[in-house]
């Protein structure tokens, strides 16, 4: 069984993000790089899968600069077997990096059974990799899943959607499939499988390696900028008691006569 | 001019709000829109009432609920049949799984997540956020049409005074094709709140909740509200609340008319999920909180006794 997981390298959460003087995206030079959390989930499960097949092969595929190879290596760590990095610029569209995975992904020459990613990646919250690739691939895909199972080459799995109801999906592998927080608990990387990440084989390509050029472009980003701030709000203390109520009384009448929202 | 196609969904039979949101920024353009299945007369008018020149009923086996590929197999050829330069969705949970696919069946963009748009000489160009808010920047779509684009709810706003559209309604076959991955069954939420990402009103409680067990005074003032209620990510990691509630960047990322936090520091990936919330009140012991720079209203106390002298408060006021 051939197993792949699609990583993004994203700035830290707690990363304060600056754009760039001319927008053309943010500063990029200082920022601490993540396996984008999402994708942690689609790690843990491939390799949850590996645990009750042993023969599975769990590649990682990843697109994106090669400033450091973090969230690759972290995979691999983790206990992934081979890695493949698309070396390729900051800002790239969704369509081009979905290309870019499946040219990858046909580079290893193994014909994948299931696919599994981040259901987005919190760098351009765009939504879209997952679907484009299937899509791409002629492959069906279930997004948000936090819930599944294997049988054979059937597949169980629960995706989230509005207010918490879950729909439940049965389909065949091949399948993509986008992994949402709550459908495992992602492993920490063990000091050996640290160690043992450093042999791991790891591809590496260039975009027009894997066919993909600016021709591939759909969506263009510019004039990256902050957004406006809000001015300084109100403040009341009601640390004291005894004025408690006339407090909360002030604010919820502001809240109809001044913020007009109840 | 462009042609335009808004897709919609229906909730309960009705029109998504965003569908409105989306039809009434379109003034200017030729807006029709497409649903799959049935839709009631009222809800044709209340499209018409909004913009909408034609109103497009695809009907076909296997359509009956959703699934990302009869879907995007349906509209596909739906859309092929006729000449848009644009389609429109809400970037909702239908919209987010299905227009990456059905963009793709054209090899088209798709600009996701769209906050505010022009269409100037009936040209898209769009805001959208990045970093779950903490920056925005321009998009626009290159390549072959027709050009995908999705709204995020509650981002637009409605339209004050829209132009009205024929409103014409009109059935059409819809071929689902082959579907792979369908659902057998769909385990109903337990709440019937409103979704976080369409709420018009949000309680949010954080780590200083303690425990799952005291989100019943956050229940008890959304009641009140007819809100809905969030946790943030210090609550949800510590077990208080499901991951459907979390809201941040690695949550949901909300813009309700009022958001109040309650016992949130206001850490800075918290503050990208909810800063567009247009009035903002936060309850916190702590005077320095983060929270407090972004509220519109801070109250500096104890959210155990201010919260439920709040919900008393609204309860006065709304007369309930």
């Amino acid at each position: 069984m051939n197993i792949f997981v699609c990583v993004k390298q994203v700035p830290d959460t707690e990363t304060k993000i600056t754009p760039t003087s001319d927008g053309s995206f943010i500063e990029t030079a200082s920022i601490k790089w993540i396996m984008n959390p999402y994708d942690e989930f689609a790690v843990e499960q491939a390799l949850l899968i590996k645990t009750s097949n042993p023969a599975a092969n769990v590649t990682v595929v990843r697109v994106g600069s090669v400033k450091d190879t973090e969230a690759l290596r972290t995979a691999m760590a983790m206990g992934a077997d081979d890695a493949a990095l698309v070396e390729a610029g900051d800002n790239l569209d969704s369509y081009s990096i979905a290309k870019a995975l499946k040219g990858a992904i046909e580079k290893t020459g193994k014909k994948p059974d299931i696919i599994l990613a981040g259901k987005q990646a919190i760098d351009d919250d765009a939504l879209q990799v997952p679907q484009i690739l299937a899509q791409m691939l002629n492959l069906p895909s279930v997004s948000v899943i936090v819930g599944f199972e294997l049988n054979g080459t059937t597949v169980k799995v629960k995706r989230e959607v509005e207010g918490g109801a879950l729909e439940v999906y049965e389909v065949n592998t091949p399948v993509v499939l986008a992994c949402n927080k709550g459908l495992n608990t992602p492993r920490y990387a063990s000091l050996p499988g640290i160690m043992k990440a450093k042999k791991k084989p790891m591809a590496q390509y260039s975009l027009a390696d894997v066919g993909v050029s600016d021709a591939d472009r759909r969506v263009k980003y510019s004039q990256f900028k902050l957004p406006p701030e809000k001015p300084a709000g109100k403040k009341f203390d009601a640390t004291d008691a005894a004025k408690q109520k006339d407090v909360v009384a002030q604010v919820v009448g502001l809240l109809r006569t001044e913020a007009k929202v109840i | 001019m462009a042609n335009v196609l808004v897709f919609t969904e229906l909730h309960d039979g009705h029109v998504k709000p965003v569908t409105l949101e989306i039809l009434g920024k379109l003034a200017g353009q030729t807006a029709d829109v497409a649903v799959i299945g049935d839709i009631a007369a009222d809800q044709v008018a209340e499209l018409a009432k909004h913009g909408a020149q034609n109103v497009h009923k695809i009907k076909g086996a296997n359509l009956d609920k959703y699934s990302p590929e009869g879907y995007a197999n349906a509209l596909s050829d739906f859309i092929k049949s006729k000449s848009y330069d644009y389609v429109f969705g809400g970037a909702t949970s239908v919209g987010k799984d299905l227009l990456p696919r059905l963009a793709t069946k054209f090899d088209a963009g798709l600009a996701s997540d769209v906050t505010n748009f022009t269409m100037d000489g009936g040209v898209f160009a769009g805001t959208r956020p990045f970093f779950s808010g903490k920056c925005l920047a321009k998009v626009e779509i290159t390549g072959p049409k027709p050009h995908f684009v999705s709204i995020r709810p509650n981002a637009l706003g409605m339209t004050p005074n829209p132009t009205a559209g024929a409103g014409a309604a009109a059935d059409a076959a819809g071929n689902a094709g082959e579907i792979r991955a369908m659902i057998k069954e769909i385990v109903k939420a337990t709440s019937t709140k409103t979704d976080l990402t369409e709420a018009n009103i949000i309680v949010t409680g954080g780590r200083a909740m303690k425990n799952a067990e005291n989100f019943a005074i956050l229940n008890q003032m959304a009641d009140v509200l007819g809100a809905t209620v969030g946790a943030s990510r210090a609550a949800v990691d510590s077990g208080f609340a499901p991951h459907a509630m979390q809201v941040g960047q690695t949550g949901k990322t909300v813009a309700p008319s009022l958001y109040i936090a309650c016992g949130v520091s206001g850490a800075i990936q918290h503050l990208a999920g909810m800063r567009t919330s247009k009035v903002i009140v936060a309850i916190n012991t702590d005077p320095d909180a983060p929270i407090f720079t972004k509220a519109d209203y801070g109250i500096v106390g104890d959210l155990f006794t201010i919260v439920p002298i709040m919900t008393e408060e609204f309860k006065k006021l709304l007369g309930k």
